[in-house]
């Protein structure tokens, strides 16, 4: 079955903007493409929780793998997003943290 | 139930609006066995529940816009995940109700990103809010979160979390109540900070039914249901009043006969910088840096440290900017700077105090903000949180000063700091009185404990005693005394601080008007015998009363 071992390039890992831009794409596919921790069970990209609970963190390898019709490029476009960073810069992405904060 | 309900009020003036409550979590019924005859209708509710949360929580995110829609989308993606769907599903076939099989399915994926740790963990409160959709969807419950009334509404619940608040609308939300919380609670900052009337720790407001029209007071901490049209029309007069005179005065807080009192804003996130430098105001009393270290791993680099301080300054230029340095522990812990095995986490290793653990942690810090000041005209000060002694605030002034930052300062959030504030404002060159901290402290009560929301009324006579020997042992030093915590927020109290000898009042942008307002209108010999009065008190309600009653006298 072909597979891609890649790293993944976001500063917060598959997270939040990572996890969702890889799970929209891998809805698009036409084939089923799966995403595993290394030595552990492969879970669907479609589902983000199943990405999510990945736990995936930031420069960790991670196998894409797909059968079928489409195989290699499915695992091609979803391994160069997962390769990427989709992070904003931290003055975004921290926004919510401060705002719950106390008052002093 | 009383026509008129008491809590305790955050300021922000008196509005007038229809209730609309927040739907507590639903309960489920008890559980039951699904036959296998009965399962694939019952199965097929669940997914109907599903799909119905994602739609209407699509249709919400389509409505929005920024952060907030992204918020909204992310949730949609999870309750629509067809994995969820089919675990569901599949415990509904072993005879799961649907209540149940949603609770589990829910239940194993919150339990993988609880394992996950840091951001992943943080999705567990996302979950749950959607688990309680899905099932108040399924039983035909009210559903639970914000109401969308579709018109401007007073918002009522038992209490607000963080999470509550994150999608509300500050059009639309004119004014909150909760029957929990205390005057530092989450509501109340965040009522502050929307610049709405908030009337928390309010006792029956469970009461209060959907469009019941209710006239609420924040300065009285008074909500009265069902109130005359006079009473309503006399509100509206008088914030009419206040509004036209807070409209009129711009510029540096004085007195009626011009002594000054620094106006300054809170700041405690990016994304709140805009409406904090558009505000008329002095400049930033209280920058809390926690931001960049929240949800990490470890601490942020210099160079980030860095941009972030520059962007803060840049957008303060030509005015004055007082840093706190990092404020890790307690009710912000950090993996990087806070022992886990803590048993009193607030009276722990906290504030300052990390830096005495962790040198490197506070260095590269003041190493940041001294390069972002240097490229900058901003009047950087730095100051340093949970100074106990005169001697760790003389340590925290070396350091600063090493670094080429001109000013250094300490917080007085211990009652021991604020006993011996001479020392204090000997070692350093200015003082800021974390009020919040310091009635925490001083009452020795729990400052997130909504029970305790009466200890901690910044009315409290013996804080005000705490906050004239900080204020008086600053004046013998010609040391300025700063107060940033909500105290500074009512403008009755900021009479109040500045009687006491306070020489600068940081608050939300928010509060500002209504402070410069109060100011105005009233001579320091005024505020003088205000503080006289309060502090005379035996109780914080009776200050609270008594300075109200001098003020109306003249209002």
């Amino acid at each position: 079955m072909p597979q891609r071992t890649v790293a993944v390039g976001s500063r917060s890992g598959l997270h939040a903007r990572p996890a969702s831009l890889l799970v929209q794409a891998a809805a698009r596919q036409p084939v089923t493409v799966t995403i595993a921790r290394q030595g552990h069970a492969p879970v669907d990209a479609r589902s983000l929780l199943s990405v999510l609970a990945l736990g995936a963190g930031p420069g960790e390898p991670v196998v894409l793998a797909a059968e079928g019709d489409g195989a290699d490029a499915a695992i091609a476009e979803l391994a160069a997003l997962v390769a990427e960073e989709h992070d904003r810069p931290a003055d975004e992405t921290a926004g919510a943290a401060g705002a719950a904060g106390s008052g002093e | 139930m009383p026509a008129v309900l008491q809590g305790v009020g955050t300021g922000g003036g008196t509005v007038f609006g229809p209730v609309a409550r927040m739907a507590p979590a639903p309960v489920p019924p008890a559980p039951r066995t699904v036959p296998a005859a009965e399962a694939p209708a019952e199965a097929a509710r669940v997914r109907a529940a599903l799909k119905g949360v994602a739609e209407a929580l699509d249709q919400r995110a389509a409505a929005t816009t920024g952060p907030a829609a992204e918020v909204l989308s992310a949730q949609v993606m999870m309750v629509a995940d067809p994995a969820l769907a089919d675990r569901a599903e599949a415990l509904v076939r072993d005879g799961a109700d649907g209540p149940r099989a949603l609770t589990a399915a829910f239940g194993e994926f919150r339990a993988a990103l609880g394992a996950a740790g840091g951001l992943f963990a943080e999705r567990v409160a996302d979950l749950d809010d959607l688990r309680d959709r899905a099932v108040a969807r399924l039983l035909g419950l009210p559903m639970p979160g914000l109401p969308e009334p579709g018109h401007p509404y007073v918002l009522v619940a038992a209490d607000l979390a963080p999470a509550d608040t994150a999608l509300l609308d500050p059009a639309q939300v004119v004014a909150l109540v909760t029957e929990q919380g205390g005057p530092t609670s989450h509501t109340a900052i965040l009522a502050r900070s929307l610049g709405v009337p908030a009337v928390v720790g309010c006792v029956g407001a469970g009461a209060l039914t959907d469009g019941q029209p209710v006239l609420v007071n924040g300065t009285d901490g008074t909500v009265e249901a069902d109130p005359a049209p006079e009473a309503v029309a006399a509100a509206a007069a008088r914030e009419e009043r206040h509004r036209r005179r807070a409209a009129g005065l711009t510029g540096p807080g004085r007195t009626a006969d011009g002594h000054p009192v620094k106006l300054l804003v809170n700041l405690g996130a990016p994304h709140e910088l805009q409406a904090a430098a558009a505000a008329d105001s002095e400049g930033v009393g209280l920058f809390r840096t926690e931001f960049l270290f929240l949800d990490r791993t470890e601490a942020p680099s210099v160079a980030e440290q860095t941009d972030a301080y520059a962007r803060v300054f840049a957008a303060f230029a030509g005015r004055r900017v007082i840093v706190r340095t990092l404020d890790a522990g307690a009710d912000k812990p950090l993996p990087f700077a806070t022992a886990a095995d803590e048993q009193n986490p607030a009276l722990g290793v906290r504030g300052l105090r990390t830096a005495s653990r962790d040198p490197g942690l506070l260095d590269d810090q003041l190493l940041a903000l001294a390069r972002a000041a240097g490229d900058s005209t901003a009047e950087v000060w730095v100051m340093a949180p949970m100074v106990s002694l005169p001697g760790e605030a003389a340590d925290f002034a070396e350091r600063v000063r090493a670094h080429g930052l001109p000013r250094a300062g300490a917080m007085v959030e211990v009652p021991a700091a604020a006993l011996r504030a001479d020392g204090l404002a000997r070692a350093c060159d200015f003082l800021s009185i974390g009020t919040n901290d310091l009635s925490q402290y001083a009452f020795a009560a729990d400052r997130t404990l909504a029970s305790l929301a009466g200890l901690l009324d910044p009315w409290q006579p013996a804080l005000l005693d705490l906050v004239h020997l900080t204020a008086t042992a600053g004046a013998r030093h010609d040391r300025p005394v700063g107060v940033c915590g909500e105290a500074a927020a009512d403008p009755a109290l900021a009479l109040v601080l500045t009687g006491l000898g306070v020489t600068s009042l940081s608050a939300a942008p928010a509060a500002v008007p209504d402070v410069r307002a109060a100011l105005a209108a009233h001579p320091l010999a005024d505020c003088r015998a205000l503080a006289e009065l309060a502090r005379t008190a035996p109780d914080a309600a009776a200050a609270r009363a008594r300075v109200r009653e001098r003020l109306a006298d003249r209002d």
